[in-house]
């Protein structure tokens, strides 16, 4: 094998792993951030300061008894969970998350630190970020109950709702970077305005940046806008029935979204890995610190916001987000031909 | 040089084959002591009378039929955005006319009740 397919193959390999591994950084976090914001400690027994709850939880989950209803359809629930994982680890897949490198000199040319260098990203990771609510509707019907019927059908209403206001917000970008490359768009960031403000897309696209964060966390349904499990209402929502591993896809599933989003929001609107005091070749721990601080605030949000009502929820995707996206574009379109943004 | 749509494809099976393994390892693990009740769907503990398969309320199907509409919309102004820098003046002028039209059917869809829940 060539260098550079070795490197293509161990880069692919470590997304996978660190993918993996942010979920279940993700899941500490959430534990410890909650206890942090409710005057608790927190998981502290497992390993040092708790920090081995995720292994416990999963290796907990790995001996339960799976279920499946009886007039469940066998085929559609086996296959939901996978669904939902594959499509979330896929959607990682075109995210850039650092400039390009030989690591160190290892090698001859220059590869870049994502997994595939597609010059239509956006697309893409818009694409199959739509996917991901096959595997919830699939989820909701096949297990034949109530609640997950119920769970299943609000959320891909609210998935489907919130997507539009997604999608304009990704275009509103696209407007001011003119690519659909996400490594264009993260190097047209690059540098200052008068020589201490960073050029990222966040200053000049405030309203977008809101945008996007608002339609993220409603198509990770996050909190506040968590319908689809609803636990006072809906008991677990789309995965009422589901128990074991297959429960354990859904939950990977969520904070790998959750992940992606944040390392698509740092791309689009935080410079990426551009910042300043550290070199280009060291960009990827800005991008780390970024997506990191992006993660945070989806968990504050959790657990600071109550949840919103159903009704409120269209009712603000449809009458006001959706709006908002659009006027937002053909202002940002008039602002790039009068100021040449 | 590789078609940069093959790692993604790598990175799907990798996905996929991670997925199975763990439901199929846990599969040999976990243990399988079912009975009937068991493998009721859960009702709060009432023994469920009909199946979930049931009417449900007509407003998903609207919603989902005013995605279909705007959706297709949004991924017209992709392209659009993308080259908007060589359009200039008549783009901006092409996207006024068609969001336009799109706003006159929201707010059609508006008054006609499509956008209120219940």
């Amino acid at each position: 094998m060539s260098p550079l397919l070795l490197a293509q193959v161990a880069l692919t390999l470590f997304v996978f792993v660190m993918l993996l591994s942010s979920a279940a950084v993700m899941v500490y976090v959430e534990r410890k951030v909650a206890a942090l914001l409710q005057q608790r400690l927190g998981p502290y027994l497992v390993g040092p300061k708790g920090l081995l709850q995720p292994i416990a939880d999963v290796v907990k989950l790995m001996f339960k008894e799976e279920l499946r209803p009886r007039a469940a359809d066998a085929l559609l629930f086996t296959l939901a969970p996978i669904i939902s994982a594959t499509a979330a680890f896929a959607a990682f897949a075109v995210v850039p998350f650092g400039a390009e490198t030989t690591f160190f000199g290892l090698l001859d040319e220059r590869v870049r630190l994502q997994v595939a260098d597609v010059n239509v990203a956006v697309l893409v990771i818009f694409a199959i970020a739509s996917m991901s609510v096959y595997g919830i509707v699939l989820a909701g019907w096949s297990a034949n109950s109530k609640y997950s019927l119920l769970g299943g059908l609000r959320s891909s209403a609210q998935m489907i709702s919130y997507e539009l206001s997604y999608g304009l917000a990704l275009a509103t970008v696209l407007l001011v970077g003119n690519s659909l490359s996400l490594t264009d768009l993260v190097n047209r960031q690059a540098g200052t305005w008068l020589g201490f403000i960073p050029r990222w897309f966040i200053f000049v696209q405030p309203l977008g940046f809101f945008i996007y964060m608002t339609a993220g966390i409603a198509e990770t349904n996050r909190a506040p806008f968590d319908f689809p499990e609803a636990e006072q209402e809906l008991v677990a929502g789309y995965h009422t029935e589901y128990s074991s591993m297959s429960f354990a896809m859904f939950f990977l599933a969520e904070y790998i979204n959750m992940v992606t989003v944040s390392a698509v929001a740092t791309d689009l609107f935080l410079g990426g890995w551009h910042g300043p005091l550290l070199p280009e070749s060291l960009g990827w721990i800005w991008f780390l610190i970024k997506v990191a601080a992006l993660l945070f605030f989806y968990v504050w949000m959790r657990w600071t916001l109550p949840r919103y009502r159903y009704d409120q929820l269209m009712a603000f995707g449809w009458k006001v987000l959706l709006p908002l996206a659009v006027i937002n574009l053909l202002v940002t379109a008039a602002g790039v031909l009068y100021f040449g943004l | 040089m590789l078609s940069p749509y093959i790692p993604i494809a790598i990175f799907v099976v990798v996905a996929t084959g991670f997925a199975l393994f763990t439901l199929v390892f846990s599969g040999l693990l976990h243990p399988e002591k079912y009975n009937k009740v068991k493998l009721e769907p859960y009702e709060c503990g009432i023994e469920p009378l009909t199946d979930a398969r049931d009417r449900y309320s007509i407003r998903y199907y609207l919603v989902a039929m005013l995605f279909v509409i705007f959706d297709v919309e949004t991924v017209f102004m992709f392209p659009w955005a993308v080259i908007f820098d060589k359009l200039l003046l008549f783009g901006l002028i092409e996207m006024l006319v068609f969001i336009f039209i799109l706003v006159v059917g929201y707010y059609y869809a508006w008054q006609k009740g499509a956008l209120e829940w219940v």
